[in-house]
């Protein structure tokens, strides 16, 4: 197999997209784990949540999938914020040990998958979008729209989410509150009621990427397992707590995941990530832009 | 009670199981009592680094197939009778359980949970992609129909099982008993004032996980025999992740006990909801019961015991 | 230097931009009672942590017993013979009071080479350690069951089990009586008198002053005084930073 211009151009733009799409997958990772330190491994189990939902509404009445994500948007907040409020009430407030924190939330990712099993079974599932199936093609370089749209898509949550942090008050006390919980007390805000609303944020941002999941690939319930190393490679290799620094590092997998599919074959594509994990823990564990 | 005497009793009371079960007359006490066997040895095997040290392994299902899939390597090719395939099992799993300590307990225990979520599916990946194993499609391991002196098949890896259970109960008797114990549990409390006080907390933590990954990998050697024809999805289960998780805890993670309660009924209750109802809902009850013990019972059913026996002395 | 017993040279510490520590240097001779003195967030904590090996340093070096200990692990550090209490005590939650001393005793005490402490010899070593700090009608209680001064005590009690050469006892005093505080000091004394080093970080002023041989000033990262406790607490730039608050 040659190392011709049009494959490895292709590659690469594949690669960008797929890494826009992740750093959607990753975002609200980078808010749970990197800033508020909750390792929420259930975060994938939320996002096939908000693939199936997507999923039932666009077969049903025909909306768009991301449209369906917009409005899911607030549900999902709220899931979030109480997901948390369980979590401080029997965890956090008594500085339980982390054991017990990530078997609650193993728990959570396992019951959801398996209730997901119990009421769609394992077939894969899809959704019907005018943008599933055309390419836009500019020469040599070929855009499937699938893949095109969901990574602008990504891109402007991104840049919702990171003019959140920098421009309202709550936004700033969530990136305060993992420095400085007394200054913040001090200014009147509670940090458990910020805690929980970046919580919230976090579990807001699964119902849009899981629309943009299922626009990608067909979703049947264990794929969320899939992305559980991605997401926390991503966060990792970008440096906790750097959003910036999560969408590069997402963009970077992407190209490299693409490149091993293309050049060794798709199966070995989740082994990819994991192997970025291992070389950033053992050689960089602060990431690329980490504190 | 020494070591030594525990070791005993435990085989004696093996030997009991045992011969019970024979006189049962029916095959399927051996094939569902197997399972459950296999569950106390993984929650066992768990435990020993779940909760005495606190690093959590979501990725049990790893080392259990790597422990399965080299008995299916040396199997084609070059056989060998199934104890000396369990060591083998151990011997694999426990050397990867020390690469990936190595590589990831240096850092915070989150890391090292993350590592061995990814680690089961990149196993997963490379013997789905590996032919000589059968890759996605399977292997077939002939099992015999008998065996000489014990009869069926079944009852030799009933045995064999029954034989691990109580070298992992023993080991984790042991261990809890032990300096190493004491290391363990400071590791758990407090790391930071571990290292201070002299404990050499990663040499402790390689240790543990080298012992579980090994016992797991044991555990996991015999089960192509006894299920005839081995998938990639059937070895890498997801049952294997939350049970060896669910069943400690459930049980209780600081002594030996726990995960041998927590395994025999959520074991048994799980036969029974896979025959009377379905097998998907079987996980979910399991589940369920993990996050509500995790928030409301902690310390798990040994704890609730241990708490209530010291409300009645006061 | 020679006889130093702790010899830290130029050691700075940073957190991401912010600079904890800037070029300090120490040296403590064997037998010394060092206290250390300074404001909330001068860096003493880090200071401690830096030459324990529980954070690491940035630059300077390290010398313990002529030994250069940089890269060495805590754990590695303390079998050496220093030991540190914690400045907010961190017991070991589900270990007995008595258990809790016997961890370094099992660990430190009794790795050091040639060491070969018997059960008997343990379990002794244990009660005397308890009887110092008057804990022994607690030794099969849980630290959740003991009071903050109790918990103090076992947490100053646990860097004296691991016997070592240098003790650095953080804060160990802080919410203690008048004569509870004064029992501690001279505990400390008592020990400082069968060789061990101590340096002392403290707030309380009567406690330093009584305790220590030579004072050092610890403000914002930087050392500014070291010398004998009546010259520097009468040092103008001390009094402005730290005593004329």
């Amino acid at each position: 197999m040659g190392f011709s211009f049009d494959l490895v151009i292709n590659a690469l733009i594949a690669g960008i997209l797929l890494g826009g799409f992740y750093a959607a997958v990753t975002i609200g990772v980078s808010i749970s784990f990197g800033i508020l330190d909750i390792v929420n491994i259930a975060h994938p189990a939320f996002i096939i949540l908000g693939s199936y939902i997507a999923y039932i509404v666009n077969t049903r009445l025909g909306i768009d999938p991301i449209v369906i994500s917009v409005v899911m948007l607030p549900v999902f907040y709220l899931l979030g914020a109480g997901i948390y409020q369980v979590y401080y009430e029997s965890f956090e407030k008594h500085g339980q040990d982390a054991l017990r924190g990530l078997s609650f939330f193993f728990g959570l990712l396992f019951v959801t998958e398996v209730m997901l099993i119990l009421v769609f079974g394992v077939d894969y599932r899809y959704v019907e979008a005018p943008y599933i199936g055309p390419s836009w093609r500019l020469g040599v370089m070929d855009f499937p729209l699938r893949m095109l749209v969901p990574c602008l898509a990504a891109l402007a949550m991104f840049g919702v989410l990171q003019m959140i942090l920098s421009y309202t008050f709550i936004g700033r006390a969530i990136s305060a509150v993992a420095q400085d919980q007394l200054a913040l007390r001090l200014m009147g805000a509670s940090p458990t009621r910020i805690k929980r609303i970046a919580f919230g944020i976090s579990i807001a941002t699964t119902a849009v990427a899981g629309a943009l999941l299922i626009i990608i690939q067909p979703v049947e319930p264990s794929v969320g397992r899939e992305y559980i190393g991605r997401v926390f490679a991503i966060c990792v290799l970008g440096g906790l707590g750097s959003l910036p620094g999560t969408v590069i590092a997402a963009m970077l997998l992407g190209i490299i995941e693409s490149f091993t599919a293309t050049f060794y074959g798709p199966s070995w594509a989740p082994a990819v990530a994991f192997g970025v994990l291992l070389l950033t823990l053992a050689f960089r564990p602060a990431g690329l832009l980490g504190r | 009670m020494r070591t030594r005497f525990f070791l005993l009793i435990s085989i004696a009371v093996a030997a009991g199981v045992f011969f019970g079960a024979r006189l049962v007359n029916n095959d399927y006490v051996f094939f569902a009592g197997y399972t459950i066997l296999q569950f106390i040895v993984l929650a066992t095997a768990w435990n020993i680094l779940g909760g005495y040290t606190g690093y959590v392994n979501f990725g049990s299902a790893a080392f259990f197939a790597m422990g399965a899939y080299s008995t299916v390597f040396f199997h084609k090719a070059f056989p060998m009778p199934i104890p000396i395939l369990i060591a083998i099992g151990g011997v694999v799993s426990g050397v990867v359980g020390f690469g990936m300590g190595y590589l990831t307990l240096r850092l915070r225990g989150a890391f090292f949970a993350i590592a061995t979520l990814a680690l089961a599916v990149v196993l997963q990946t490379l013997v789905v992609n590996w032919d000589y194993v059968g890759g996605s499609r399977g292997a077939y391991i002939i099992r015999p129909n008998d065996i000489a002196w014990i009869g069926p098949y079944i009852q030799y890896l009933f045995l064999l099982m029954l034989a691990l259970v109580v070298i992992s109960i023993t080991i984790a008797r042991w261990i809890e008993r032990s300096q190493l114990g004491y290391g363990f549990a400071t590791i758990r409390d407090d790391e930071l004032a571990a290292e201070a006080s002299g404990v050499p907390t990663l040499k402790l933590k390689l240790v543990a996980t080298t012992i579980s990954g090994a016992l797991m990998g044991m555990a996991g050697a015999p089960f192509p025999y006894y299920i005839g024809y081995l998938q990639p999805s059937s070895a890498f289960g997801l049952e294997y992740a939350v049970n060896s998780i669910a069943m400690p805890m459930i049980g209780g993670t600081t002594s030996w006990i726990g995960p041998l309660i927590g395994a025999i009924l959520l074991g048994s209750l799980q036969q029974i909801a896979t025959v009377t109802i379905s097998s998907a809902v079987n996980l979910l009850i399991v589940g369920l019961l993990l996050v509500a013990f995790v928030i409301i019972a902690p310390n798990g059913i040994v704890g609730l015991v241990q708490g209530w026996m010291r409300r009645r002395e006061k | 230097m020679a006889g130093a017993l702790l010899e830290v040279a130029g050691l700075s510490k940073r957190f991401g931009g912010f600079v904890a520590l800037d070029g300090i240097d120490l040296a403590v001779t064997a037998g010394e009672r060092v206290g250390l003195i300074g404001p909330n967030g001068s860096g003493k904590s880090t200071f401690v942590n830096c030459i324990c090996g529980t954070l690491t340093n940035e630059t300077g070096t390290v010398r313990f017993d002529g030994e250069l200990v940089n890269g060495l692990l805590t754990h590695e550090r303390t079998r050496r013979g220093m030991a540190r209490s914690f400045q907010l005590p961190r017991p070991f939650a589900t270990l007995t009071v008595a258990d809790n001393l016997r961890v370094p005793l099992l660990y430190t005490v009794n790795a050091r080479p040639g060491a070969s402490l018997s059960a008997a010899e343990l379990d002794a070593r244990c009660a005397e350690l308890l009887q110092l700090v008057a804990l022994a009608d607690k030794a099969t209680k849980l630290p959740r069951d003991l009071t903050q001064v109790e918990m103090r005590k076992l947490e100053l009690a646990r860097a004296m089990a691991a016997e070592p050469k240098l003790l650095i006892a953080d804060e160990s005093m802080a919410g203690l009586s008048q004569s509870e505080v004064d029992d501690i000091v001279n505990l400390l004394i008592r020990l400082n008198e069968r060789g061990i080093t101590i340096i002392l970080i403290e707030h309380i002023m009567r406690a330093v002053m009584k305790f220590s041989q030579r004072l050092v000033v610890l403000v914002s990262g930087k050392k500014i005084a070291d010398g004998m406790p009546a010259d520097v607490i009468r040092e103008p730039e001390v009094e402005r930073a730290y005593l004329g608050q």
